[in-house]
């Protein structure tokens, strides 16, 4: 019999193996974001509550590299990453956040059970610096050089042994 | 396990409570006033997808972060962007994933040059068995 006939079977058989195998990867949802690498958008943000001032694109360039973390207080992987936030304080780190369709008094409440590690705080009322900067969702968290550049992006909430990488891509920016 | 089970349903819980106490964008449900804009602009959003629903366009999702999105393009429609430029000020941020409109890249490419193969294979197929047999 002629080989050719069982082309076309082998042609199927090799679609089914590959659908197969693509169904049993893990489902990649993560949505990197492409300003890595880029400058950040400009904006102004007023204060999201009264202790913290807010967020310009001025402040993230005066040479110092530092975190720019994405946060809610609706958000409750945000409650997990809180004491990782502290931890990086600790340690020196600069962290400035924004808090996304947020409300002044709920701000005030989160930070006053779960610490508060920021700067300052801009609020960022219709998410406009969120997908400014091509975060899909909260909390996200970005290394900003000094010169206001975004050089990393960390997605989810900071686990304790995501610490490492923070501080090694903050030494990167210069810090 | 029962960490990651945690972690699972952490995320589904997640979207429950986004909704926060903010009020939705000015022009996440609010249509533009010129009919012309608005239409450009729903037909823009049919085809961007939500970041936090993957599977709904930001016109069919209520999730808040596909109405902060519908804002983004209504009032960029609104200040005379081309539809277009929206999407790739989007696509800057976000890749491929957040348009529905496939585009020829160096990714995709296959998907439109394997029918054009296979239509090609098949008229060649039929050209050697019943082509030939009229000559």
């Amino acid at each position: 019999m002629n080989w050719r006939v069982w082309l076309p079977l082998m042609l199927f058989a090799l679609f089914l193996g590959v659908a197969a195998y693509q169904l049993t990867q893990p489902k990649d949802d993560v949505v990197a974001s492409g300003m890595i690498g880029q400058e950040l958008p400009y904006f102004e943000l007023p204060p999201a509550h009264s202790d913290n001032p807010g967020v310009t694109t001025a402040d993230l360039r005066d040479g110092k590299p530092r975190l720019l973390n994405i946060w809610a207080s609706w958000c409750l992987p945000c409650i997990a990453e809180a004491p990782q936030l502290e931890a990086l304080k600790e340690q020196g780190v600069e962290i400035v956040g924004i808090a996304i369709r947020d409300d002044p008094e709920d701000v005030a409440q989160f930070l006053a059970r779960h610490g508060n590690p920021y700067t300052r705080i801009g609020r960022d009322d219709l998410s406009e610096v969120q997908l400014g900067i091509g975060s899909s969702g909260v909390p996200e968290t970005f290394v900003i050089d000094g010169n206001g550049v975004i050089t990393y992006q960390h997605i989810g909430d900071i686990r304790a042994d995501d610490l490492p990488v923070l501080l090694e891509k903050l030494r990167e920016a210069g810090a | 396990m029962r960490l990651l089970a945690a972690f699972l349903m952490a995320l589904v819980a997640a979207p429950a409570l986004a909704q926060g106490n903010a009020p939705p964008a000015p022009y996440a449900y609010r249509q533009l006033d010129d009919p012309a804009q608005e239409a450009a602009a729903q037909e823009l959003m049919e085809t961007l997808r939500c970041l936090k629903c993957q599977s709904q366009s930001i016109a069919d999702s209520d999730a808040p972060m596909a109405g902060d999105m519908r804002h983004q393009v209504r009032i960029r429609i609104a200040a005379g962007e081309q539809p277009e430029e929206v999407r790739a000020w989007l696509m800057q941020r976000y890749g491929d994933y957040v348009s529905y409109a496939p585009v020829v890249s160096a990714r995709t490419w296959p998907l439109f040059a394997l029918p054009v193969v296979f239509l090609l294979t098949i008229a060649a197929v039929l050209w050697r068995r019943f082509g030939k047999g009229k000559a």
